[in-house]
């Protein structure tokens, strides 16, 4: 594991900086039963980081902890080097921290331009009065989000969908708006919880190619749950594993794939 | 053309009217079901209440007088000024939102991710309460409202239209239903542009849709409620002084909120076009029932046509004309 504080360069050619995150000791339990217990790791400025493990290994609890919905009993969580107090998750997402959700949560009455207008909340900043009387400052502030927003949504090829509620869209389609969303807010760091779960290999494929284009281009830190290994070791820099609430193994996609417990995890022990 | 045809045109004008008068009170309905899914049974104590606060204030009554008259001997009553009438609409839309805050902090907050039920049974003892709170600040005598709009039939038109036929004696419409109808077109339009263009509209749009979408995405859910409580809290302020300069400020206003619900069922819960169409359907509805079909059968058919009409609807389209089509998938 890494545990310099220093940045390096990838064999792409991408800048790895000093981590933006760290996740210290964590421990989060639902009355008796513990679903994450001590574990601790970082994610550092610009890197793809996965969070790996079997069903209920913890890993969507983990990326709850980061995003504010759950509260940890113990443990610290460090952003941009400074120890964060317990917040509402709102408070989080002001902080600059987007994501997505595994069983995608977008508000399906609206269109997809209206979807990914709300992830420029936390940017827009006039007040209720400047905009009920609209011209001037609101109607200022509401096209230079929309030029953002618009932004997105060529960079995701979604333009034909532009108009469409979102309740109407396809599943995979629907990811990517659910993408675009989070992407709008440009956030510090980009918390992805099974982007591909439920896709079919082509829209893994496209998927894929959106996360590690948001990265390269935007220089997007991101941290992504994904049960596809094959998509995992392909995309990510490092990878945590996850199992029963444990850290069991840290490192590059190489490392993780030749340590003995994430192999046991993964393939069961033979018991002789 | 005949005098029956022009009378039939004033029956539908005038049911248009009072149409849109209904549509003033289910308009805080969907705003506040829209945004939480909660049905708020106070939205017709609510307007009560905005126009009693607005008289009181307008008159210089002092609040809690018989209380503090009780408690202390005193025979304090009045302060003794008047407050022009948009002041006292401003200071009236100040205590709203005030209202809105405190809901929020004492009732909503700790209802959280409790079910709708729950949520309606918190607004109905709120609604208990506001009448009762009511009565002690202002007092519970019948007050009269006058915010200085125009009164009683429109005599121009009436005397411009009188000779279009024979025995006909020209369109008799009242001054404040065309004030009222005009300020509601007013206020849905303002409202349906602010929910659809600006940050808070939209954010409005997402909490109704998906709670921790919205939170997700940087929206505080109680700020979101105590803005749509205070909107809630002047479309109740402006059906309060539309109602009130009709028919005077007394408990009965409070019961325009039952002449809401068949306009909610026809237009459904969640749609602000849906309110208004769905009052001037019952409006016209009833009032050309009654022309109609109300001498043959005894009249007094406003009392229950729009309930019958309400039930039809839930027959053949639960979701109204305009609510968000029921779809399960399986």
């Amino acid at each position: 594991m890494n545990a310099t504080a220093e940045s390096y360069v990838t064999e792409d050619g991408r800048t790895i900086g000093a981590p933006v995150m760290e996740v210290k000791n964590i421990t989060l339990k639902f009355g008796g039963v513990t679903a994450i217990s001590n574990i601790s790791f970082d994610i550092r400025e610009g890197e793809i980081r996965a969070i790996i493990g079997p069903n209920g290994a913890g890993k969507s609890s983990m990326l709850n902890v980061i995003n504010g919905f759950y509260h940890p009993q113990e443990g610290e969580i460090w952003f941009h080097g400074e120890k964060r107090k317990p917040m509402k998750p709102y408070q989080i997402a002001q902080q600059g921290i987007a994501r997505t959700f595994q069983n995608i949560a977008l508000f399906k009455g609206m269109s997809t331009l209206d979807n990914i207008m709300t992830g420029r909340f936390t940017h827009m900043k006039t007040n209720m009065l400047k905009q009920a009387i609209w011209k001037g400052p609101a109607e200022r502030e509401e096209s230079l989000n929309r030029d953002i927003v618009e932004h997105v949504i060529d960079f995701l090829e979604i333009q034909a969908i532009r108009k469409t509620p979102v309740g109407r869209l396809p599943y995979g389609l629907q990811k990517r708006v659910e993408l675009g969303r989070a992407l709008a807010a440009q956030p510090k760091l980009l918390l992805l919880d099974e982007p591909m779960a439920g896709m079919n290999v082509e829209e893994k494929e496209d998927m894929s190619r959106f996360i590690l284009d948001v990265n390269d281009e935007f220089g997007t830190t991101i941290a992504l749950i994904e049960h596809d290994m094959g998509v995992v070791m392909d995309i990510s820099d490092r990878v945590v594993v996850l199992d029963y609430g444990k850290k069991i193994g840290d490192g590059t996609p190489d490392e993780v794939r030749n340590n003995q417990d994430v192999i046991d995890a993964y393939l069961g022990v033979a018991h002789d | 053309m005949s005098a029956d045809f022009f009378y039939t045109v004033e029956v539908i004008i005038n049911g248009l009217m009072t149409g849109v008068m209904y549509s003033l009170v289910a308009l805080g309905f969907v705003l506040i079901f829209k945004a939480s899914g909660v049905f708020n049974y106070a939205q017709g104590v609510m307007a009560l209440f905005a126009a009693m606060t607005l008289v009181g204030i307008q008159t210089g009554q002092v609040p809690f007088a018989h209380l503090i008259n009780t408690i202390f001997g005193t025979h304090l009553h009045k302060f003794g000024w008047e407050v022009p009438t948009l002041l006292a609409i401003l200071l009236a839309l100040g205590v709203m939102i005030l209202f809105a805050f405190i809901v929020e902090r004492y009732i909503l907050k700790h209802l959280v991710n409790q079910d709708p039920i729950i949520l309606f049974m918190a607004t109905i003892g709120l609604a208990y309460f506001m009448e009762g709170f009511g009565d002690l600040m202002w007092g519970s005598e019948i007050k009269n409202l006058d915010v200085g709009l125009p009164q009683g039939g429109n005599i121009w038109l009436e005397n411009a239209t009188s000779d279009w036929a024979d025995g006909f004696y020209g369109f008799y419409l009242d001054n404040l239903d065309m004030w009222a109808t005009a300020i509601a077109v007013v206020l849905v339009a303002s409202l349906i542009v602010f929910s659809n263009y600006t940050k808070t509209g939209r954010a409005l749009r997402a909490v109704a849709d998906d709670n921790q979408a919205a939170l997700s995405v940087g929206i505080s859910l109680r700020t979101i409620w105590v803005i749509v409580w205070s909107l809630a809290g002047f479309v109740a302020l402006v059906a309060g002084i539309m109602w009130g300069a009709k028919s005077g400020v007394q408990f009965s206003l409070s019961l325009i909120a039952l002449k809401a619900l068949p306009v909610l069922m026809l237009g459904g819960f969640t749609s602000i076009p849906g309110a208004i169409v769905g009052g001037m359907i019952i409006g016209v509805g009833e009032k050309l029932f009654e022309f109609a079909v109300g001498p043959y059968i005894g009249g007094a058919t406003e009392n229950w046509f729009a309930y019958v009409l309400a039930l039809l609807f839930l027959v053949f389209r639960p979701q109204g004309l305009f609510g968000e089509k029921i779809i399960e998938r399986v």
